[in-house]
């Protein structure tokens, strides 16, 4: 398929990156900031509703949480909006006391009455992120019992059954955990929306910025929040939607844009070690990896599965097709998420490998079909998969295809082994771990088409172990729990995980101070000042 | 063809009785009138079956990858996918013809919201480079008709062949470059400035308009020079179109017999040419033009997207990425719509532009 960007890309960048890197002539001014970012998946900006990158991304610095993770420890659950909170000894009744200080962009304080109606307005209005929230147990009819203010400052949460502090507050703080102005919301609310037309487009947060305007797949304006706890020092933050990479970098090298945030892999290589850009980097919770499907009886056999793992050059095709943009992961929990393990055991080692599939009794190898996502990169370390495999006997058919289509196949188990990308939805082990190793059953007619499913791997033991992890209330020992899932299932899974993304933004020499974290909604503007 | 464009073969030939005139127009529209229906209706029918026979399951995109399948399955009866082709398609018709596009999995919102919203940029951009177009295109191919061969023809038809043949992309990506960031004469990507940023009030959508109804004329300006050379892009693909489409029009005129009686008759070259050649080229260039236009109005993804023109052109790609079908559907039906109506006026010109016609 004819993917637009990389085409572009690929067609432009030679001609245009010299002349263009001879330097800025214009100056974005010091309060404001210009980010050129592809902006067309906006489709909400209300946090309660919106789940995509851009979005999560506004709703971090426009909103507040209870409790948030500093990029610098993410492990490490700090409070923002609560100043304390305290669990019952059953770990049922979670008791938050908010700070005192914190304001809404209208001046008005923010209160445990306004905390209760933004976390129960996610579960009434139940749309794509509720789920986060709705997993402890909340619902419609429950919510205004189990989600409470007792007086101005005190919030109390209570869950349908024991749950993991940790877990609760990771949940917390993702950017459906945001508070709103509930006088401000409902006071445009229209019949039963609870304010949801006019949040889609506007704001009512306690964070560094207020939305100003938003146009669909055009441009975002923040504007400083008079009233927040910190102001940050650029008064306003422009995202503009550039779409294609080589107008970026143009616009990036003329001065019109501060911070670039979709470059492609080689222009970011070029811009590497030039003095006039800063290039950082963050690793995403986006991982690649390979689903061997269990109904093929060979891919069933664990020396092939084995066999397999070793015979993929990981640290080659990382070094050789994405040097910049992806780093070798071979866990189902991506580095930065807490309890992830780095570990990579698995090493290009065609002997051993060929001597599993002996054991196996297929030293001749033999074939199977390989559905891949087919724009690049993916069709690049498809075809580096392809080679690998075949050096132990496993010829590939090569199925490139639409990304969703590929899903589509995946979904239905009619795949031998696919090619697929995972981002995980929250920040907590759980959204991978649960996805990854829990199925219990296996039918077709299953409910939970987890990613185990959809590779036929039939799991009491680790799906057992799994929600274990998931109940355990003691952080230190739920973290260990998970670096143990995660070795097991790295040894015995049918998933050969392979590739985690970076995610990459390109700053003009002067600007410093953007923070970025693994997951969108962990990306914050405050601290951004320009020389 | 270009004969079979020209008015000249729509004079009916001699020996039969001639209907009456009115008898003719009446015939003329009803079948116009006709051709309408069933344009869309194929249109609607390609486009549907397209939107079900891809690889991809259309309530994936609306439920998402984690969904469990229980919450599928009835997303998949309340969609009536579980329905006969036909019957899907009959309910799709209903649907249409109540001026209900669907509602945009992407956008969550109506698809006749989301066109509303999108279309205008692509209006303000194709208005710009068609005007652009004909300005620049017409008198180059008639100058290059009436000097045929020599080198002011070799030149044009040069011009005409590296903007026919020149990638739309390229041509952008080497703009912006060299008016951008070379000789610094133009703005980068976007509608507008960074300092007239959301000072604007969105009235129609056309920032342009809405500048100068608001009576900002700098934010006018500045939204003109921001048209200026995306527009510019878009016209000189087209331009090498037209041009080359009036030449060949105008040539075929200059090698008529009544060119030749009005040379000997004395007639200034000027007169002949504009007069009464280039008069006589204003049917089939009406729908050259109209094709044309319709084409730009369809939106033009790849400028769009260098440029970063919040248009139709990429709603549509952006909504084909997604697998978002309501919405491709819907805006695959406006932009024959588009074509259907376009085609419509250049048949009314033909009445105003040929006597002969009426």
């Amino acid at each position: 398929m004819l993917n637009r960007r990389s085409l572009l890309l690929a067609s432009a960048a030679a001609a245009t990156l010299p002349a263009a890197l001879k330097g800025a002539a214009a100056q974005t001014p010091r309060d404001v900031l210009v980010f050129a970012k592809q902006i067309d998946d906006i489709i909400t900006l209300d946090p309660h509703e919106a789940f995509e990158y851009t979005a999560s991304e506004i709703a971090a610095n426009v909103y507040q949480k209870l409790v948030t993770t500093p990029n610098s420890n993410p492990a490490q659950i700090t409070g923002e909006l609560a100043e304390k909170w305290e669990v019952s000894d059953n770990n049922t009744t979670f008791t938050f006391t908010l700070r005192q200080g914190p304001k809404f962009a209208s001046g008005q304080p923010v209160t445990a009455e306004d905390v209760a109606f933004s976390l129960s307005r996610a579960v009434l209005l139940n749309k794509a992120p509720a789920f986060i929230i709705n997993q402890f147990g909340f619902t419609k009819e429950n919510v205004a019992e189990r989600i409470r203010a007792t007086d101005a400052r005190t919030v109390v949460l209570k869950t349908a059954e024991a749950t993991s502090p940790s877990f609760l507050l990771y949940c917390l703080s993702a950017a459906v955990g945001s508070v709103v102005e509930k006088a401000a919301v409902m006071a445009r609310a229209q019949g039963d929306d609870l304010g949801n037309g006019w949040l889609k487009q506007n704001s009512a947060g306690s964070g560094s910025y207020a939305v100003r305007q938003w146009k669909a797949s055009e441009s975002a304006i923040l504007e400083a929040n008079p009233h927040a706890v910190q102001a940050p020092q650029v008064k306003r933050i422009i995202l503009r939607h550039v779409a294609d990479p080589s107008a970026q970098l143009l616009g990036l090298t003329k001065g019109d844009y501060d911070i670039a945030r979709n470059l492609g892999a080689d222009q970011i290589k070029q811009l590497q070690g030039n003095p006039a850009y800063t290039v950082q980097s963050a690793r995403k919770a986006s991982l690649l990896y390979l689903s061997l499907n269990q109904k093929n009886p060979n891919l069933a056999r664990p020396e092939v599965r084995q066999a397999i793992k070793l015979a993929i050059d990981y640290a080659g095709i990382q070094k050789a097709i994405v040097p910049t943009t992806y780093a070798v992961q071979q866990a189902f929990l991506p580095a930065g998420l807490p309890g992830a393990l780095t570990d990579t055991p698995f090493q290009h080692n065609i002997a051993e490998a060929k001597a599993l599939m002996a054991k196996a009794g297929l030293a001749d190898g033999f074939e199977v079909s390989f559905d891949y996502s087919s724009p690049a990169p993916f069709s690049d370390i498809a075809q580096a998969v392809q080679a690998n495999l075949a050096e132990i006997g496993i010829r590939l058919r090569m199925l490139p295809g639409e990304q969703r289509a590929v899903i589509t196949k995946t979904r239905a188990r009619t795949h031998d082994i696919a090619m697929v990308r995972w981002g995980s939805d929250y920040f907590d082990p759980h959204s991978n771990a649960e996805a990854f190793s829990i199925n219990t059953d296996n039918s077709d007619t299953a409910r939970a088409r987890t990613l185990a499913w959809r590779a036929s791997w039939e799991i009491p033991e680790l799906s057992a172990r799994t929600v274990a992890a998931l109940k355990e209330t003691d952080p230190a020992r739920r973290s260990e729990m998970y670096l143990q899932l995660q070795k097991d299932h790295q040894q015995s899974s049918p998933f050969v995980m392979m590739l985690q993304e970076i995610e990459i933004a390109v700053s003009r020499a002067g600007v410093k101070g953007f923070d970025m974290g693994p997951m969108n909604d962990r990306h914050f503007y405050t601290h951004i000042t320009k020389a | 063809m270009i004969e079979n464009t020209s008015p000249r073969a729509a004079v009916p030939s001699g020996g039969r009785a001639r209907p009456s005139a009115a008898r003719l127009r009446l015939q003329a529209l009803s079948a116009t009138a006709a051709s309408v229906p069933i344009t869309l209706f194929g249109l609607a029918l390609v486009t549907f079956l397209i939107g079900r026979v891809v690889p991809i399951d259309p309530v994936l995109a609306i439920v998402g990858d984690r969904a469990p399948q229980d919450v599928v399955e009835r997303a998949r009866l309340e969609l009536g996918l579980d329905q006969p082709l036909y019957v899907q398609f009959w309910h799709f018709l209903g649907q249409i013809l109540r001026g209900d596009l669907g509602r945009s999995v992407m956008t969550s919102n109506p698809v006749t919201q989301d066109i509303a919203r999108f279309f205008p940029a692509t209006f303000e951009l194709a208005t710009f480079a068609i005007l652009i177009a004909v300005l620049i295109g017409v008198p180059l191919g008639v100058w290059a008709a009436t000097r045929q061969g020599r080198w002011v023809d070799q030149a044009v038809r040069l011009f005409c062949l590296a903007g026919h043949s020149l990638p739309v992309f390229v041509l952008g990506l080497v703009s912006l470059l060299l008016f951008y960031a070379t000789l610094e004469i133009a703005p980068g990507p976007g509608r507008q400035g960074l300092y007239f940023e959301g000072l604007v009030d969105e009235r129609t959508g056309i920032l342009t308009l809405d500048a100068l109804l608001a009576g900002d004329m700098p934010a006018f300006r500045d939204a003109l020079w921001h048209l200026a050379q995306p527009a510019g892009v878009l016209a000189f693909f087209s331009l090498a179109y037209i041009a080359r489409m009036t030449r060949a029009f105008m040539l075929a005129e200059l090698k008529s017999e009544y060119v030749t009686a009005a040379r000997a008759k004395g007639l200034s070259g000027l007169r002949i040419v504009w007069g009464h050649a280039f008069r006589n080229t204003a049917v089939p260039l009406v729908t050259v033009l109209a094709m044309t236009y319709a084409g730009l109005l369809e939106g033009a993804v790849l400028t769009e997207t260098i440029f970063s023109w919040p248009g139709l052109g990429q709603y549509l790609t952006v909504s084909l990425l997604n697998a978002d079908m309501n919405a491709v559907l819907g805006a695959t039906l406006v932009v024959g719509l588009i074509y259907v109506v376009l085609n419509l006026l250049a048949d009314l010109l033909y009445r105003l532009l040929d006597p002969r016609v009426k």
